[in-house]
């Protein structure tokens, strides 16, 4: 695939995109050196995924020209871009969770001894491919058992099988932990430096910073200027892609805890596929206090917080929502007792994509709320869903928009708008910022501790160790379904290091 | 609204594309299809026969489609209307032992309703708690128990038939009939409860808190689940309502015409009713023409033996759905790729 006449990996230029409703891309040009790591930022909407898909040959644009390896794209297809070596890794993982790790990797390009799967092949040569570029995984682990940070390893490997020489890879990190972002930079770092040309979307300027060598910036659909990462600063990126200076939100001042709302004692919980998950972790949130969850993904934050919130029942231990055992009621009751949940998987847990917002706002609300006699009350409903809609700057602010049409960070509004507007004593959040944007994420934030001032406990298990120290009071860390350790940020300091080292399992 | 119309037109197409076929079927055995569905149509809608016929066709198929529709809202697939429709009708008709016959006819109906609504409430029950308990798919319960329903109702046929040589319920008396249209013809006034059915359910799905948590739970049983709702104790009720509704599909036969309980007296409308509420996108009140269309093309259908195989009506049937179903993916993509950069 390597065309050793042109300096350019990738040349795009002119690219337009045009959706009945909105222009993605407009006159928007790139051009990649070979064996670059190159990132494209710019907030959610301003069209860097939209770029990346005409890259990928998943869309056609309407004007424009792209060149890979000095060479036009006659057609749009995805198997035109992989002909030209272009590879990519999708956000949302496209895996057979079933299969293995090896069968993922080789699917629909399976070895073969005769007329049969060549099963033992397959798994070596995903081997030698995963041991090449430092990806580890273990090729006979079925997907559906692999954590996040592994499923991602699959995908590139994936791209990878495939002879891709142009890697894009769409959001990496949003899904990651700060051990595993520095595993997929090295990564990176080790793909670039066998020869691979690497496209990183992102609106992650720190990664950004320590990866790439040069920055594209996007804004409303247009490619704004591309700068070299020595010349630069973080600020000064920021404001290119904001179009305006970023704030520095300081930290909220500490307030007097109040009485403890969540007590979890002992619990024990055993994960999906079996094995214990959680192993005997003590737990204390009062009211006025956010408590931030660190942790490496899959070490029982998930499985802690369904206990927590119901969605799981505990082997052992206790529950207490303000002072009241819940260990074996079921969500109601929880609700019941002022509980809020802004749930990990927001697709599948957060909304109802076929509903409409004002639908989803009903969600989980106390049976008389928005119902009179067993029989909705639309009066309402609309009036509360339009002063959410307002409250929380969500577009379209239309209550009778379909959620499935509305941006993932409007859903997340939606979402927190909803949970927090019951005025809850408690607030179960676990990734809340996960995947939004900066003007998404300063809100989700800026929510929390408002409720922190307004006497709510606050849990919020979050993956972004930034955003546990820019707003949380207490950090516990898990490490293998064991508090790890525990800093308390208004008697001490913390910085990612040593939080580091704790995830990792070395005890503070 | 949009979304409404959108699917109108889908079905409008369907519905001549799917003419169309036949009659190129028609034309390919020599014959002009024009003529042909001019005796179609008129015979299903111009003559006061077919049109008392169509009515009672669509009767049944509204009651096992909406009981389709419902199972599907919530999530699931009740495959088992044929049973339901069996042991309610069955039920319904038991009651000729029960009441005496001086019963006043208001009584006995009402008797007959809740007879027929719990026969298949039962039917449905044994799939539904095993659904909920032990998490057997009730795709394979249900359609399992249609077999089981039809054997044991048939069994108990033999000691409630009228004679040895009738396998058959004996009538029940003249004061419990429903009202016909006209008379003597079959098509009579359970036809309104069916449209009051429809009606109620669209309005319960829509407009009340427990239907909002059946189609939560039919969406995103997860978010149902985080939002509080009681998941198990909803799938079950739906899933026993469904059948239910189905039970009532007989009511026609049991109190109009014939006016008794037959083996095997509606072949087929249990699954027929799938194929209903698939035409209907499993809207509660689009079910109502969406059967009158099939009904009308199963009518027609006979009527034209003379220049098409009387199946010509089933293929037709099952051309539209095709059609409707593959016109509302490719609407759904149109909309979706319309909605992804908006």
């Amino acid at each position: 695939m390597t065309n050793a006449g042109s300096a350019n990996a990738i040349e795009m230029r002119g690219v337009t995109k045009r959706y009945p409703r909105v222009i993605a891309n407009q006159d928007a040009s790139l051009s990649v050196r070979r064996g670059e790591i190159h990132a494209v930022v710019g907030e959610n909407g301003a069209g860097k995924s939209t770029l990346m898909k005409v890259l990928a040959g998943v869309t056609r644009p309407d004007e424009g020209v792209v060149e890979v390896g000095g060479k036009a794209y006659q057609k749009y297809t995805p198997e035109e871009a992989a002909h030209r070596g272009v590879g990519m890794v999708f956000q949302h993982f496209v895996l057979v969770p079933t299969l293995t790790v090896a069968e993922n990797v080789v699917l629909g390009h399976e070895p073969r001894k005769g007329v049969v799967f060549d099963r033992a092949r397959a798994e070596s040569d995903v081997l030698a491919l995963s041991r090449r570029f430092g990806l580890e995984v273990d090729p006979s682990a079925p997907v559906e058992t692999c954590s996040i940070g592994v499923q991602q390893r699959v995908e590139i490997l994936k791209v990878l099988a495939r002879g891709a020489e142009v890697l894009i890879l769409d959001e990496p990190t949003a899904i990651l932990t700060p051990a595993e972002v520095d595993e997929l930079l090295a990564v990176l770092r080790r793909l670039a430096g066998e020869g691979k040309t690497i496209v990183l979307i992102t609106h992650k300027l720190r990664e950004v910073m320590a990866v790439a060598e040069r920055i594209t910036i996007m804004r409303a659909g247009r490619t704004v200027t591309t700068v070299e990462v020595k010349s630069t600063t973080q600020d000064a990126v920021a404001e290119l892609m904001v179009g305006r200076p970023p704030k520095h939100e300081q930290r909220p001042p500490a307030r007097p805890r109040g009485p403890a709302v969540l007590e979890v004692k002992g619990l024990v919980a055993r994960s999906d596929r079996g094995p214990v998950a959680v192993h005997g972790i003590d737990l204390v949130v009062h009211a006025g206090e956010i408590v931030g969850i660190a942790g490496i993904e899959g070490n029982g934050q998930t499985e802690l917080i369904e206990c927590i919130t119901g969605l799981r029942a505990p082997q052992a231990g206790t529950v207490r929502i303000a002072g009241t055992d819940v260990t074996s009621s079921d969500v109601a009751t929880r609700l019941k007792l002022g509980m809020a949940h802004v749930p990990e998987d927001r697709h599948r847990r957060g909304v109802v994509l076929d509903f409409s917002i004002e639908e989803n706002v009903i969600l989980g609300a106390p049976p008389d709320r928005y119902a009179r006699m067993g029989v909705l009350d639309r009066g309402r409903m609309r009036t509360e869903t339009l002063a959410l809609v307002k409250a929380h700057d969500v577009r379209p602010p239309d209550p009778d928009a379909r959620m499935s049409a509305l941006s993932g960070g409007n859903q997340q509004k939606v979402v927190i708008g909803r949970e927090l507007g019951r005025s809850p004593r408690l607030i179960i959040a676990a990734h809340p910022t996960r995947g939004l944007d900066l003007g998404a994420m300063e809100h989700v934030d800026s929510s929390l501790v408002q409720a922190r001032a307004n006497d709510v406990a606050v849990l919020l298990v979050s993956a972004e160790l930034s955003e546990l120290l820019a707003i949380a009071d207490r950090i516990v860390v898990l490490y293998g379904g064991r508090v790890a350790g525990e800093v308390d940020l208004r008697s001490a300091t913390a910085d990612e290091r040593t939080l580091g080292a704790m995830m990792a399992g070395k005890t503070a | 609204m949009r979304a409404a119309l959108n699917e109108l037109l889908v079905l409008i197409v369907a519905v001549l594309l799917s003419l169309g076929v036949g009659a190129i079927l028609i034309a390919l055995r020599g014959h002009d299809p024009f003529m042909v569905y001019g005796v179609w149509f008129g015979e299903a809608l111009g003559s006061a026969g077919g049109r008392s016929q169509v009515i009672f066709k669509t009767t049944t198929l509204i009651f096992t489609a909406l009981a389709s529709a419902l199972a599907f809202r919530g999530g699931m697939f009740n495959i088992g209307a044929e049973g339901q429709i069996y042991l309610g009708a069955f039920c319904a008709a038991a009651l000729v032992f029960v009441l005496p016959a001086s019963t006043p006819g208001f009584v006995a109906v009402t008797a007959a309703f809740f007879a027929a609504l719990s026969g298949g409430a039962v039917a449905a029950l044994i799939p539904a708690v095993l659904k909920v308990r032990r998490h057997t798919h009730e795709v394979i319960t249900t359609m399992m128990m249609n077999f089981i329903l039809l054997s044991v109702v048939n069994y108990f046929l033999r000691f409630a038939r009228e004679s040895a040589e009738v396998v058959r319920t004996p009538p029940i008396p003249a004061a419990w009939r429903v009202l016909r249209f006209e008379r003597g013809y079959d098509g009579n006034t359970v036809v309104l409860l069916a449209i009051v059915l429809a009606l109620f359910i669209t309005w319960f799905l829509r407009r009340t808190r427990a239907g909002y948590a059946i189609r939560a739970i039919g969406s995103s049983p997860g978010a149902a689940e985080l939002g509080g709702i009681a998941t198990g104790r909803v799938t079950l009720g739906v899933l026993v309502a469904s059948g239910a509704v189905a039970g009532l599909g007989g009511l026609n036969f049991v109190l109009g015409s014939p006016g008794y309980f037959e083996q095997h007296f509606a072949p087929f409308q249990g699954y027929l009713g799938i194929a209903v509420a698939l035409l209907a996108r499993n809207h509660p009140f689009g079910i109502v023409p969406a059967a009158f269309l099939f009904a009308v093309l199963a009518e027609g259908g006979q009527a034209i033996q003379e220049w098409a195989p009387p199946e010509l009506g089933t293929i037709l049937q099952a051309i539209t759905v095709v059609f409707v179903v593959l016109g509302a993916e490719l609407f759904a993509r149109w909309e979706k790729r319309r909605l992804a950069h908006a």
